[in-house]
């Protein structure tokens, strides 16, 4: 339903977020009694792409690559190293708090972890209440406990449920309380960091049919960070493949699964296991070799060259620039 | 609370409307109101509750209860109130009669007297009966001046429920200030602010209060001062840690994400749930500002001399060992006051976590 929505949308091509050459570095401390910087993890290293209105862009990746950090960049809950987001042409990293506070009402986030991302201390009424009485949306009492119950129900839960306090609730019912939290100003996009899971399998599926209804109801554009390839696969428009703080790839979805073209992506995607035995015996597996090197001292390059089966000598040299090899499809790899 | 919780845990499916029991719609009192029945729910809490309000029902009535003048009295065919018209004229408010002036209200003979019901100060000095012990006159005994302990107790309770309160209360607004700042930003505030909190560490809380004692007059308020202000540490530092843990937290991120304010998000978000550890801290303050002040009350300096207060009557033990009620009684009304202290802050505590509110 939000897929008919979306082309409709697309033939706008409208970017709704832009990311330019970001960069996230944490400093690394040492030192017993003068604290001095020996070193930078490179979380997020130059990444580009973009986020057009009204769809979903799924983020992928191992852990540890990046994707949390360039979500929470978007959202300006980290301080960019370097580079741009660009939020309906607005740079973010330029504004200052009061107009960054103004702006959050338009951009929110739904988290992995149901338990933590509620606060213990309030009723269900109070999380969701609370961003409509900060951002004055309604000043009457009353008005605010009608909208918190329409979102609630909007959401799948009863309304009796602003009384409860979080404990009380399943991880589902409580990461549909967060949606309902991102939903209460009105976002015009979320980013769901890996929303699904900390979730049983049955209770996944409720929670993306529940994103892809108000995604369809409220024209709302996903950042949808996972690990999770097939749920990726399932609720994805487009979908960029990030290794070791960079982009490898980026596609639409079935372009991406059908002929996946960076040698990372194809290692990642035969990871995926085939529901039908006789299949999964025959197929040819790609197995990569070592580990993830450490992002504080990443490799020469191209970063994914001491792993990759076609590397060749220049690739420890050459930093591979994201390329337009067909239409839409963007490939950060010297060889292909 | 059973029969709620299942009810709670009904899978909510959209279009499919839940039936919730009864028992649903009972929290609208509020977040205080849910912390008061939670409270009340909790029996040693409530008991706690009691003693604190009695004792300071007794150290505000103090005057009423122990007092050498008494409540009424005819003398010479006339009535009076003296100890009424005392309390006039401490605020100012009236003047003695010439003819009640200097006048012993012990001794007098008056038609008809009626004392309160210790029928003394516990500064009055008596030296006709030093070391008496529990007595049908002296209940609780009297020490080497002859002064009554039970009085003693009654007017003491006053200098040391105040200074555990006020102390304390200085303590928490300062400690819980710093620590939050230090925790929550992090960085040069918190270097800064931790290396004060270990400057204060290295003072000598006692030194110092005895320094500072030999500077200036002898006076109530400024050892409650010194003991609020450099009793801060310990509080500030499980702020700071409670602090640098929560603000890590998903709500406190979705809390940054919603746009609320820095300072909405310090005393909304993250104070109540480091409430735990900081109130435990603050109720064992209590307890170790009524012994510092026992203590200075033994050098003689801190309150002046002449005020009777529990620590001074304890200390007065120390050289007397044979008397025993000077130690035994001091001594429980300061373990019952921070016993009662104890359990009000653990049952606040537990009343102030709705995940364990309803465990009672």
């Amino acid at each position: 339903m939000s897929r008919t929505q979306n082309s409709k949308l697309k033939t706008q091509n409208s970017a709704i977020v832009e990311v330019r050459g970001l960069k996230k570095y944490f400093p690394v401390f040492s030192g017993l009694f003068t604290q001095r910087v020996v070193g930078w993890v490179k979380a997020v290293d130059d990444v580009s792409f973009s986020i057009r209105r009204g769809e979903t862009l799924g983020l992928v990746g191992e852990s540890g690559c990046g994707k949390t950090t360039t979500g929470r960049c978007i959202l300006q809950l980290e301080r960019v190293t370097e580079g741009e987001i660009l939020f309906e042409g607005q740079d973010l990293t330029r504004l200052g708090d009061a107009e960054l506070r103004l702006l959050r009402r338009h951009m929110q986030i739904v988290f992995q972890d149901p338990y933590s991302s509620l606060n213990p201390r309030m009723t269900i009424g109070q999380i969701i209440g609370e961003p409509i009485w900060v951002h004055r949306l309604l000043r009457d009492r009353g008005e605010c406990r009608d909208r918190v119950e329409e979102l609630l129900t909007l959401v799948g839960l009863n309304p009796l449920m602003a009384q409860r306090y979080p404990h009380e609730l399943s991880g589902g019912q409580r990461q549909r309380v967060g949606i309902a939290r991102a939903l209460a100003l009105e976002a015009r996009f979320v980013v769901c960091d890996e929303p699904v899971s900390a979730l049983d399998v049955s209770i996944q599926a409720q929670i993306i049919n529940l994103l892809e209804e108000l995604q369809g109801r409220f024209s709302l554009t996903y950042l949808f960070i996972a690990h999770d390839l097939s749920v990726v696969r399932h609720i994805s428009d487009r979908i960029v493949v990030m290794y070791l703080g960079r982009v490898a790839e980026i596609a639409d979805r079935v372009e991406l699964y059908e002929s996946p073209l960076h040698p990372y992506t194809q290692a990642l995607l035969s990871a995926v296991p085939v529901p039908d035995p006789a299949v999964e015996a025959q197929r040819e597996r790609v197995v990569l070799k070592g580990e993830v090197p450490s992002p504080m001292n990443p490799p020469s390059g191209c970063v994914f060259h001491p792993r990759c089966p076609i590397a060749v000598e220049e690739c420890g040299q050459i930093v591979p620039q994201l390329r337009e090899i067909r239409p839409d499809h963007w490939v950060a790899c010297s060889r292909v | 609370m059973a029969v709620e919780k299942s009810s709670a845990t009904v899978a909510a499916t959209p279009g499919v409307p839940l039936v919730l029991t009864a028992g649903e719609v009972d929290r609208t009192a509020g977040h205080w109101g849910a912390v008061w029945k939670g409270l009340k729910r909790n029996r040693p809490a409530m008991t706690g509750l009691y003693i604190v309000l009695l004792l300071f029902a007794i150290a505000a009535g103090a005057d009423f209860l122990a007092n050498n003048k008494p409540y009424y009295m005819v003398y010479q065919g006339r009535s009076y109130f003296p100890l009424f018209r005392s309390g006039l004229v401490r605020f100012g408010l009236g003047k003695w009669q010439p003819e009640l002036l200097n006048m012993d209200f012990k001794t007098v003979a008056a038609e008809r007297k009626m004392f309160p019901p210790v029928p003394r100060l516990g500064s009055d000095i008596d030296l006709t009966v030093p070391f008496e012990p529990p007595s049908a006159q002296h209940w609780l005994g009297t020490d080497k001046l002859g002064r009554d302990v039970t009085a003693g107790l009654i007017h003491g309770s006053r200098i040391s429920l105040s200074i555990g309160f006020v102390a304390v209360g200085i303590a928490l607004v300062v400690g819980v200030a710093l620590g939050a700042l230090a925790g929550y930003f992090g960085s040069w505030v918190d270097l800064a602010v931790s290396r004060l909190f270990e400057v204060m560490l290295t003072l000598p809380t006692f030194f110092l209060l005895i320094a500072i004692a030999a500077m200036f007059p002898p006076s109530i308020f400024l050892t409650m001062a010194i003991i609020g202000l450099t009793g801060w540490v310990g509080i500030a530092r499980f702020t700071r840690g409670e602090f640098l843990k929560i603000r890590n937290l998903d709500y406190v991120t979705a809390a940054v994400a919603l746009g609320v304010s820095t300072r909405k998000i310090m005393f909304r978000h993250i104070l109540p749930n480091a409430l735990a550890p900081i109130l435990v801290s603050v109720v064992l303050g209590v307890a170790s500002a009524i012994l510092l002040e026992s203590s200075l009350s033994f050098l003689g300096i801190g309150v002046p001399a002449d005020t009777v207060t529990w620590g001074s009557i304890l200390n007065e033990a120390r050289s007397a060992t044979f008397a025993w009620w000077l130690a035994v009684f001091p001594g429980a009304a300061i373990f019952i006051t921070v016993l009662a202290y104890y359990l009000v802050g653990e049952g606040l505590r537990e009343a102030l976590d709705p995940r364990l509110r309803g465990s009672r």
